[in-house]
Order: structure tokens, then sequence, then C-alpha cells
């Protein structure tokens, strides 16, 4: 009887592409589900139109460039990428701003630099900055978290953009603050406004909660790294903890740090990207601390209330200079002239050498 | 004035010193080419051996694709060495071909021994009257000793595909 | 005393995974004799035989039919007694699918053996005829690799501890495990010729702890004597020899290292079993035992089979093949290698056959999850030598160490898209070695075209001269001559 050949290991693995992706996804779900409590069905609008779009664009680019469309439509990469546009803009934003950053994200951050694993640049992150830069006015506008929006109302919202309803948005807390600080405020008066919550926003507190539920999901199912999130939440929690015990007047707790904005969602879903972070568990600390602190930065002294996109893509330019200069401790070692080639299962190499003298 | 002409001394010792220490040794150009030439001392180039090609190469009085069993990947190799555009190999001098070793067939040999001078290497035995043989694993299948040979005995065998120097591929 | 080299902390190797065992140990079953038996005189590598035998020749069971011609290759032994039918070219065992000169053995069914030689008291015998008699008995290592094992106990620096590796760490493979169970003092007592071989102080036979019984019954018959059993966790791969030693040790081998320069020896429980038969009762390696398993065989079995059986003879014991017959694989389905047609007989080096369904999966690009990294029990860097060989940079390859690779597989079962890592990194190993060797003969062809252009540049000077003294001596003459006549 024939048989055909091939290279070892014959065992298959479980481990795909495509169930890693899925497992993000569904780590999402506390995290939607939050969300949804909050600002009821416009989230939901949001991540259908994303999904559309993006899979709709992901199938062009591959049909384009002459690839298999299902396998890798199938791996889940564009659908992850436009749940997390769709819940990192404003819910009450325009349809066309989310169609237009998924589009940019799937076609330029992502195809046009080779598809998935060749991205050097978070995708959803690109779009996301790509919206705030064009349509600052649409990107700012967030939903009170003191409104649900049933189905009919989000649908209103979204396609025919009313000019104003009563109490549809409110600032968040991260541009509150900056903005009361900056009329000289103390932290202490500014915190008294009915959008804070117990910590930070009434909502981003809970959600941000929930995104940590579905990371710590994650690091048990062993998709993503302890490393990156760590370094991410001690890189926010170090300078502020720093600042916050130099003067609490001027400088908002680290809590207040973790709880607002987006900040696990970047420490446990979008620094976690393998593709555009750094590798190594030495590497990922740095990548993971270098985004934190920039997220930091830029809250501070920076001019946009939240950083989360632009601190993690100035991380990403730098994570082939991170990798780079781990990676250069190679030891130069001349290749052993023999090696055996081993083919069962105890490996009995080295046992090739120079022949010495016998001893006896 | 006096210290920074003292500072600029100094540093002007300094990059000396660092010139004389740090100089790259660096082979001559002609051994430079040479180890990226084959080795066959075929003569197809029209030289009579490698570094005699390489001289020419060397001198400007030769084209980078005249050696047939460098093949491709050599010609790019001398291209990056000097800093040339690759090209592909002149057909005037020859194809590449697949490695093979000259075998002389014994019993057809008469022992004339014109074989002898020609190869390159010396990897042909024999004496005058007495049957020749080649040391197949000396051989570099340069083909000189070829035509010489009046009775046509001397045949290229190609290397012989055997477990012991097969190589994992892609399409295995 | 001399558990100075042994560390009680429990250490481990960086990397491995846990992989289901899919072992079915049974009781070791003979077959009936197979009607030819196949000797391929290539042994691994660069290692061949020279066949002693001639067509015709009647040869009995015990009988060298090819000789080894150094110590890095063995003798091959006639498993049974028959007729030699031919010498010819017939597929081997091999990840080439080539064919190579086999010597065929018809066999007469009698299995009449040559007289053994039992030698009763080892420690009466100088420790270089204990290595000759394994030798002359074909032995190498066993567990897979065939790396002859009187070279393995020669010329080495003074060796501390010999490791018995009784690991089995590959899925589906039981041998070793049905052996220790069956003839546990065969192999206490082979383990102690090798240690009094090596005058090593420390023997520790290593065994998996998912493996009691076989541990139980290595305990029981150890138990008069200083070898320790030592159960190691049973993480693949635990059973490498850098591995192993971590593991027992703590000491860890630096990359491009030897672990006998480190005072280690490893050798397969098999080996030692065959050692104690080869100098105790003088039998020669001419048998040993095989599983086959898998989902394409009827029914899953260890096999104490004659070596160059044909594998389909073993099959056919085996109630034959099931519809999931797609592969054939030869060794464990990690490392194993897959071979072309079941008229391929079994070596010395088979310890498993493997019968599995196909499972293709699409490969998929990189998505750098550094899983391969974290997994390689070399603590190499898969994803970047994966790049530099695809990219045919042979130079980084080396740099990060790819001759450290021991194609365990551990990077490939992880890998979420499929990428056939220790494929490519076979590749450029073997393009590796083929630019040495070509590097090598180009500078011997370079040394020798040298030498003949001084060596003519020589004899064209000494004619040179040559010719000079004869024209100055004319010249005299000549000289001579005018001045005769002047006179």
């Amino acid at each position: 009887m024939q048989f055909p050949t091939s290279c070892s290991p014959f065992t298959p693995s479980n481990n795909t592409v495509q169930r890693m992706m899925l497992y993000v996804i569904a780590a999402l779900i506390p995290a939607i589900g939050t969300l949804f409590w909050f600002f009821g069905f416009s989230i939901l609008i949001q991540l259908f139109l994303a999904s559309c779009t993006a899979i709709l664009a992901e199938s062009l680019c591959l049909y384009a460039r002459k690839r298999s469309v299902l396998p890798s439509l199938l791996d889940g990469s564009a659908l992850l990428t436009a749940f997390l546009i769709a819940m990192a803009i404003p819910s009450i934003a325009p349809w066309w701003v989310v169609v237009t950053g998924t589009l940019f994200s799937i076609l330029i951050a992502k195809h046009a630099y080779g598809g998935l694993g060749y991205n050097p640049f978070n995708p959803a992150m690109v779009g996301y900055v790509f919206l705030l830069i064009s349509f600052p006015l649409q990107m700012t506008i967030w939903q009170s978290p003191l409104l649900f929006l049933d189905l009919n109302s989000a649908l209103t919202v979204i396609f025919l953009e009313p000019t104003s309803i009563d109490g549809l948005s409110s600032a968040t807390t991260l541009d509150y603050t900056k903005t009361q600080l900056h009329l000289g405020q103390s932290i202490n008066s500014i915190q008294q406004h009915a959008i804070f919550g117990f910590i930070a926003d009434k909502n981003k507190e809970f959600i941000n909660l929930a995104y940590l539920i579905g990371g710590l999901f994650l690091l048990k199912q062993k998709i993503i790294h302890w490393a990156i999130p760590t370094a991410v939440i001690l890189g926010i929690m170090l300078p502020a903890s720093i600042t916050y015990s130099m003067d609490s007047s001027i400088y908002p707790s680290p809590l207040f740090h973790l709880a607002s904005g987006a900040t696990l969602c970047a420490a446990f879903f979008i620094a976690t990207d393998p593709v555009t972070a750094s590798s190594g568990t030495k590497g990922h600390l740095i990548y993971g601390f270098l985004i934190g602190s920039l997220i930091y930065c830029i809250r501070t002294w920076g001019g946009y209330p939240d950083a989360v996109a632009f601190a993690v893509l100035l991380a990403n330019l730098t994570a082939p200079t991170i990798d780079y200069y781990l990676k250069g401790k190679k030891t130069i070692a001349p290749l052993a002239k023999e090696y055996t080639r081993n083919n069962g299962s105890n490996l009995e190499v080295g046992a090739l050498a120079s022949p010495d003298p016998v001893r006896d | 004035m006096l210290f920074l002409c003292l500072v600029f001394a100094l540093l002007g010792l300094l990059l000396g010193f660092a010139h004389k220490k740090l100089k790259i040794k660096n082979d001559p150009l002609v051994e430079q080419i040479n180890n990226l030439l084959p080795q066959t001392q075929c003569g197809q180039c029209n030289y009579i051996g490698c570094r005699p090609y390489a001289e020419a190469i060397a001198k400007n009085e030769a084209d980078i694709n005249q050696c047939p069993p460098n093949g491709e990947a050599g010609i790019i190799a001398l291209a990056n060495l000097l800093g040339k555009e690759a090209k592909p190999l002149n057909p005037e001098f020859g194809e590449q071909k697949a490695p093979a070793v000259a075998f002389i067939i014994e019993q057809d040999c008469i022992g004339c021994v014109k074989c002898i001078p020609p190869c390159p290497v010396d990897a042909i035995l024999g004496a005058a009257k007495q049957m020749h043989t080649v040391i197949a694993s000396e051989c570099t299948g340069c083909e000189l000793c070829i035509s010489p040979c009046p009775v046509d005995c001397i045949i290229m065998r190609p290397i012989e595909k055997t477990a012991n120097h097969w190589q994992w591929t892609q399409d295995v | 005393m001399f558990n100075f080299f042994w560390r009680k902390k429990k250490s481990t190797f960086t990397g491995g995974i846990i992989l289901d065992g899919h072992k079915q140990v049974t009781k070791i079953n003979t077959p009936q004799l197979p009607k030819e038996l196949i000797y391929p005189l290539f042994l691994t590598s660069d290692r061949y035989t020279k066949a002693c035998v001639k067509v015709g020749d009647y040869v009995k069971k015990g009988q060298v039919i090819a000789i080894a011609d150094s110590l890095l290759s063995t003798p091959i032994h006639a498993a049974s007694s028959g007729i030699i039918s031919s010498i010819e070219k017939r597929l081997i065992a091999h990840p080439s699918g080539l064919a190579d000169d086999c010597i065929i053995l018809q066999t007469d069914g009698l299995d009449s053996a040559l007289e053994a030689e039992p030698c009763l008291d080892y420690r009466q015998q100088s420790r270089d005829f204990l290595r000759k008699k394994i030798h002359q008995a074909g032995i190498v290592g066993l567990g897979g690799a065939a790396f002859p094992t009187a070279k393995k106990l020669s010329g080495s620096p003074a060796i501390h501890t010999l490791i018995i590796n009784a690991a089995e760490c590959e899925p589906y493979i039981s041998c070793d495990e049905s052996l220790a169970i069956a003839s546990a003092k065969e192999i206490i007592q082979g383990s102690l010729i090798i240690q009094h071989i090596l005058q090593a102080s420390l023997c520790i036979i290593a065994i998996e702890d998912s493996k009691p019984d076989a541990y139980l019954a290595l305990l029981f018959a150890a138990k008069e004597t200083d070898i320790k059993i030592q159960k190691v966790p049973s993480i693949y791969p635990t059973g490498g020899e850098k591995q192993l030693i971590q593991v027992l040790s703590g000491e860890q081998i630096p990359p491009q290292k030897l672990v006998f320069e480190y005072g280690y020896i490893c050798q397969n429980i098999a080996t030692s079993f065959a050692v104690y038969q080869a100098v105790l009762l003088g039998i020669p390696l001419t048998e040993r035992v095989i599983t086959v398993t898998g989902a394409g065989i009827k029914q899953a079995q260890n096999i104490q089979a004659k070596i160059g059986t044909p594998i389909k003879d073993l099959v056919q014991f085996c109630q034959g093949y099931t519809e999931h017959a797609q592969q054939l694989i030869m060794g464990g389905p990690m490392m194993g290698i897959a071979l072309a047609s079941d008229e391929i007989a079994v070596i010395k080096a088979s310890n498993c056959l493997l019968i599995e369904p196909i499972k293709a999966s699409a490969i998929q690009p990189c998505i750098r999850c550094g899983d391969c990294a974290k997994v390689c029990p070399s603590e190499l860097l898969p994803q970047q030598l994966y790049w530099y060989s695809r990219s045919q940079q042979w130079d980084n390859c080396t740099d990060y160490n790819l001759a450290d690779c021991i194609e365990c597989g551990c990077c490939d079962v992880v890998c979420p898209s499929k990428i056939p890592l220790v494929q490519s990194f076979r590749i450029a190993k073997s393009e590796i070695s083929q630019q040495q060797k070509q590097a090598e003969q180009a500078a011997l062809a370079k040394k020798r075209f040298e030498n003949q252009q001084q060596r003519k540049l020589r004899i064209e000077q000494e004619k040179a001269v040559l010719l000079e003294k004869r024209k100055a001596t004319i010249e005299k003459m000549k000289a001579a001559a005018a001045q005769r006549k002047l006179n």
C-alpha cells in the first residue's frame, strides 16, 4: 500500500487564529452588555454597522488581492476590528462615521500593508484616530449615561441626525475634568458634578469593570499574556500615583485614571494585539509600560481628553525597535559541524562528537 | 586658544590612533572575488582558472557573467560585492549544468596519460600504459579531461541522488 | 554520597507542551516469521555498511551479513536463517523516500541460530572487550536516532552520570514501557553493564510519571542495586537529552555543547536491554519491540519484531488497516518520518509505526503571537528563525542558534496559523550544511589548483635554471675552444 509523505509533526493542534479571535470577541460580551445597559440600542446598531462594513470590505480586499476569501474572512480578525471601533466611538455618532472608520481600518490600515499579520499599526486604532482627526465634532459628543435609547430613537439618532434631543449628550469625566482644571477648579469640586459616579463616569466605571472581567477571562484562557495588561496599568498608575501624592487637588487619583476613558479596554484588548505588539515578556513589559505612561502623559498634559489610540499607535511604532534591541543579544557560535537528524522519540542528540582518545 | 589647540591635537591623535587600531582588515579585492567563484577551474570563462578570472574581473577586463558553474546566485553575489548591476549569464561561455564528476571507463582506457596534465586539481591517477582513474571526491567536474582522450573513454556522471546527501525541500 | 550532582529540587526545562498520551500498553506479542527480511546497507546520515555475503549464501540467525568499517557504523546480523536471494535497490525507511541497496534474505522457516557465546561475569572482562562486544552485536541507540552505542560509550571525558532514558515522551509509543514491564530485571542488568563500562558513579533511570506500572517494575528490579529510578513530569519533550538532564539535575547544558562534555550520557532503555542480551547472553541485536498503533490499524499492539521485517507483515499481524489508514509514520507523531510504502522494512531505529488519517489545515499568515517561543524547549525564537529561513538569510539562522533546534515540533503544534516551522528549519539546516560542504569542496579545489600552479612554476623555473646552466657550460666550452685555437 502506498502513502503520501509529509514532514513531521503529524499532530494536529486545536489552536487556530479563528479560535483566538473568537475568544477575544467572546470576552467583549460583558462590555457590550454593560454598554447596552447604559446606552440602549445605539451600541447594537453601531456594532451591526461596523460588522457589515468590515466583512464587506474584507471580502472585497481579499478578492481584489486574489486571496481565498472564505478562510481569511472566517479568521474573525475583521470582525474583531469592527467590534473594537464600534465600541470605541461615541454610540450616538452618525452612521457614516462608523462606516468610514471601519472602511479606513480594513482598507488602509490592514490590507494596504498586506493583510492580517503584516499590519504595523493596530487597524482599529488607526480607524479611530482617522475619525477623531477628520470628524472632531461627531467624535466628541458622547451619549449621556442617563439616557437609554430604544430601538426607534437609536435608529433616528444614528441615521437621521436630528439637530438636538434633550439630554442626549453629555461630557465625559476626562473631558470635563480637563476643561475645569483649566478654569482653575480643584479636583474635589469637579467631582461633585452629576456625571461622576463612584470613581469616574457613572457608566465608564462599570464598562471598564466589564472590560476587566473579559480581560481576566482571556488571561485564564491564555489567549493574551499577563505582561502587556499589567505593564499598561502600571504605566498609568505609577505616574498617576506620584503626581496624585504630590498634589491631589490638581491631579486626579490613579483609580480615576483606571476607571475612566478606555483604559482597561486598551490594556486587555487593544495593546494585546500580538501582530502590532513587541514580543517576549521583556518586550511586552516595555511596550505595555510605554502605552500606559503615554496615555497618562497625553491625558494630563496633551490636547486630547483621552489618549488610548494615540498611545497605542506611538507604541506600535516603537515595537520593532524594542524587538530589535531585545533580540540583539544573540550568541554567535559556530554551527556545530555535525548534528544528528533525530527521527525518534528519545532524542539521542549530541552523541556525535569528535573522536576523543579513549580514556582507559 | 592654547587649550583649544591642545584639544584639537589630542583629538587628531585619537582619530589617527583609532584609524590604525580599528582598521577593517580587508582581503585584497582579487581574493574576495576568488572566494565567490566556484573553484571548478574549468576555464569556461576563457581564463585558465578561477584566480586568473578573478584578477581579470578586479582589473575590469572581464565581465561578471562569464562563469557558467557559478550560476545566477554567483553572479548576484559578485554584483553585490562589486556594486555592479547583476545580469544574466552570458551564453557565449556555456550553460549551467547539474553537478557531475568525470569517470573513466576503465576497460577502454589505453593508458596514454594525455588526460593527466589538463586536470587543474590533479584528480586523475595513472601512469603510461596503466589504467587511469578519477578521484571522484576531488574532481570539480570541469570537463577539461574529456577532449584530450583519444579513445573517448571519459564520461561525465551526474552526482547520484542517494539518501546520505539528500536534503529536505519544500515539497516533501 | 555520590548524590553530589543530584539536586533534590524538582526542576523542569523551559517550554514544552502537554500532549494526549494515546498509549495502549499491551503485552509484547511475537508474529510469525516473515518470508523475506530486508536489510538496507545505509544506516543514518553518512554511515554505510558493507555486505559480506553473496547472493545464494546460506546464513544462520545471528550471522553477520554486513560489516562495519568503523566505530561509526555497526554490523548487521541476519534475524533468521535462510538464503540471501538478492542484493538490490529497495525503498528504505528514510524521509527521502529513495531506494538504496538492500540485502534480501529469504527465510527458510527453520530459524536455526548460530551458537551464542554467553559471558558469565562481565566484571571479569576488560571494558574495551565489553565495548567491542557491544559493537559486534550491532547495537545502536534504539530511541530513534540509531547512533552506535559502542561509539557513545567510548572516547568520552569522565562520565559521572549515566541516564537511562525511559521517558518515552512522544504520544502513541509504548514499546519502552511494555519492555520495562516485561523485562525490568534484564534492563537493570544492562544498565549496570553500561555503568561499569563508563565507570559512572551514578545511574538514573528516568521514567515519566504517567507510567506507574513500569515505574514499579523497575523499582522492584533495581531493589538491590544503586540504580535510581526517577519519575519525571510528563511534558513533551522530557525525553530530549538536554531537557532530561535539566529535569534530573537542574543543570542546563548550553547551546552548541554536547552533553557528554558535561559528564552525562543518555541511553535508551531498549538499548540497555540489547546490551544485556549482547554481553551476558551473546545474542546480537536482531529483534526489537515496536509499537504498531493509530486509528488506521485494527488492533494496536506492541510487537517483538525481527529487524528487517516488511511493515506490511506487521500490519497483517495487527489484523490490517482500517478505513482511516491515510499515512504511515515511523516513529512518533511529533518527530517521526512519513514513509511512502508499507513494503519498506523496519530498521533498528523503528520504535513505532503509526497509521493515522491525515488532518491537513491551511496555512495562515503569522500573527506574531509568540506561542512558539514560549514552548520551545531549546529557548529559540522560532518565529524569527522562520523569517530568516524563509528569506534564506542563513547567516542569521546560524546566529540565532538554528543548529540547536531538536525538531521536536512543539512550535508547529501550538502555532495558530499552522505554519510548518519544523519543515522550514529542516530545509534551512540542510541548506546550511550543503553550503558548508560546497565551501569545503571549493577550498580543496582551490588549494589543489594553487599547488599545481606552483608546481608548474617551479618546474618552469628549474627548467630555466637548467637551460641557463647548459648555456653557461656551452659558453665556457666555446670560450675554451677559442682559447685553444688561439694557442
